[in-house]
């Protein structure tokens, strides 16, 4: 993105910069910690849910892998919004106190810093996927070993959902850090992504479900696609109204489609302005 | 000590309508403290930040050691700076500042500690920036621009905050920094803040240059006068009027304009005046300074 290539090590450099900017302040922990603790939560509720669900005749019960399923695959649906704020506070902690004169002093050009954002954002996101996926087997493995049937933690079906899982954590932190590059306003930036995940999106994931011409258009709203690359979970389909989903890697480019293009708004807006 | 040059070339800043940095053009030699002086708001801060690469000139260029900031392979290892209203994160601790940014600039943690005991902040490095006052941010926005001991030094208001002490000691170090060689640049809205610490002088305002000299020309503008006190002040006025000496009252005696001490003593003394004291003023810098920018605004 800057007119020359950076060298190797410049870039490596501005990782290591960015990586300690992150441990440096108690934010990366606490929201990892806390992901860690709601999916854990989660897990135990859900887990509880199937494994003590009475036979019904009008809902045929979840059991054995699928239940382990059903629990595990909500990792996205349920954890996502904690890499979101990650990656977005990666980029606006900068602009809010005023540290980015200073990154910009040691690293002038403006694509590597912000390009070493991204990649420090995936990585952060990936580690909150295992978080999230060590919360949910904390309480969700021990309830379904002792009063379901069971985790089924090698099937390999099971494995393929937590994998998919953390990798769809890692992309919705880079996708945090590339909003963050278009409204670095932090305070601004918080509530538009809160009021994106929490209410606009599943609004019109249902709006858009219900009118047939435009039910399409749903799978690609950004939770869909990543609903769409771990699978259609129960909670996924419950949120997403049971809209059609897209093929999972066209999902995963949806995503790496709208950082892109947010990147590259932020590294012309934002990364482009004078630092005053 | 190989250190750069920073040149002014013609630069210009306009933020919409209003312009901000007009034609500008001055150098910064090594070995030297200059000072860069101009009231509040008269564009040395975007000046600087340009010099830096933050902002983009409207016109003209700003250039260290004759190539832009950014165009340098590790600029903040040429170009130590500390900027007003550079931000530090409060929950960061002294040194954890210092350490995020000592990759880029090719240093370790051991310097990072070595700066923090340079600047006063030793014991204070581990404690989170949110509880520093003032003083203790200015310090440590001064060990940030020292991290990779540069050969160019770009400090802005660095008094600003600092306690006596403070100023005394920053004093010193700025005058061995440049006695060293390194080339170093020091903004201040106040003139009497750096008068006893730099060598040169640039003085701008309303985003123009109005002067740029040593300082010793700059006091020369000032001229000299020399304060008297007679019992008999009518017959002073009229040895200066037959003098063709400009005086005027001040205080409980007069003063005599552009004639040292030695020369109007003699001629009292030839006139048979008794005097009770006679002194020579020196040059009042702030009054230059104030007519300077006063001028151009």
């Amino acid at each position: 993105m800057s007119r020359t290539a950076p060298t190797p090590n410049r870039f490596g450099v501005a990782l290591l910069a960015e990586w300690r900017k992150l441990t440096s302040t108690a934010l990366w922990w606490v929201l990892g910690l806390g992901m860690a603790a709601y999916l854990a939560f989660m897990g135990a509720v859900l887990a509880f849910t199937f494994a003590a669900a009475p036979p019904s005749p009008d809902t045929p019960a979840i059991t054995g892998v699928d239940a382990a399923l059903a629990v595990l695959g909500t990792l996205n649906a349920i954890g996502y919004v904690f890499p979101l704020l990650v990656g977005t506070l990666l980029v606006t902690t900068e602009v809010r106190h005023r540290t980015l004169t200073q990154s910009l002093l040691v690293e002038p050009r403006r694509g590597v810093l912000l390009g070493a954002k991204l990649v420090v954002a995936a990585s952060v996101g990936l580690l909150y996927g295992v978080l999230g996926v060590v919360g949910l087997l904390a309480t969700s493995a021990p309830v379904l070993e002792l009063a379901g049937d069971g985790i089924f933690l090698t099937d390999p079906a099971v494995l393929r959902v937590l994998g998919l899982g953390i990798l769809v954590t890692g992309l919705w932190a880079v996708l945090g850090a590339a909003f963050g590059a278009v409204v670095p306003n932090q305070v601004a930036a918080i509530v538009a992504v809160l009021a994106f995940t929490q209410f606009v999106e599943p609004i019109a994931r249902l709006g858009l479900a219900a009118v047939d011409s435009l039910s399409g258009v749903a799978a690609f709203l950004p939770g869909a696609a990543a609903d769409s690359v771990v699978g259609a979970s129960l909670f996924g389909e419950i949120s997403g109204g049971g809209g059609d989903l897209l093929p999972g890697w066209a999902g995963a480019l949806v995503l790496l489609a709208y950082a892109a293009v947010l990147t590259v708004v932020g590294r012309y807006t934002t990364f482009a302005r004078d630092v005053a | 000590m190989d250190a750069p040059v920073l040149a002014v070339e013609a630069l210009g800043k306009s933020f919409g309508p209003v312009r901000a940095v007009d034609d500008l053009t001055f150098e910064v030699q090594p070995g030297r403290v200059t000072g860069f002086l101009g009231p509040n708001g008269s564009g040395k801060t975007t000046t600087l930040r340009m010099l830096l690469g933050l902002v983009r000139p409207t016109d003209g260029r700003a250039l260290v050691g004759g190539r832009p900031y950014d165009a340098h392979p590790v600029p903040g290892a040429l170009v130590g700076a500390a900027l007003e209203a550079t931000g530090f994160h409060p929950g960061r601790t002294g040194l954890g500042h210092l350490t995020a940014y000592a990759p880029q600039v090719g240093v370790d943690r051991q310097r990072c500690r070595e700066v923090l005991e340079l600047v006063g902040l030793g014991p204070a490095g581990d404690r989170k920036v949110g509880g520093y006052s003032l003083g203790m941010r200015q310090r440590l926005g001064l060990a940030t621009a020292l991290l990779a001991d540069p050969p160019a030094l770009l400090l802005d208001e660095p008094a600003n905050g600092l306690d006596p002490e403070g100023i005394v000691w920053l004093r010193g170090f700025l005058r061995h920094l440049a006695a060293e060689g390194r080339t170093v640049l020091v903004s201040s809205h106040v003139l009497a803040e750096v008068q006893h610490t730099v060598d040169d002088v640039v003085v701008i305002a309303k985003g123009r240059l109005v002067h740029a000299s040593s300082l010793a020309e700059l006091a020369a503008l000032a001229g000299v006068s020399t304060y008297v006190e007679t019992p008999d002040p009518a017959a002073l006025s009229a040895l200066c009027a037959e003098r063709g000496w400009v005086s005027a009252p001040r205080d409980r005696g007069t003063q005599v304009d552009d004639v040292d001490a030695a020369t109007v003593g003699a001629a009292a003394h030839a006139a048979g005046l008794e005097l009770h004291q006679l002194t020579t003023r020196g040059a009042d810098l702030e009054d230059v300074f104030l007519r300077l920018t006063g001028a151009a605004s």
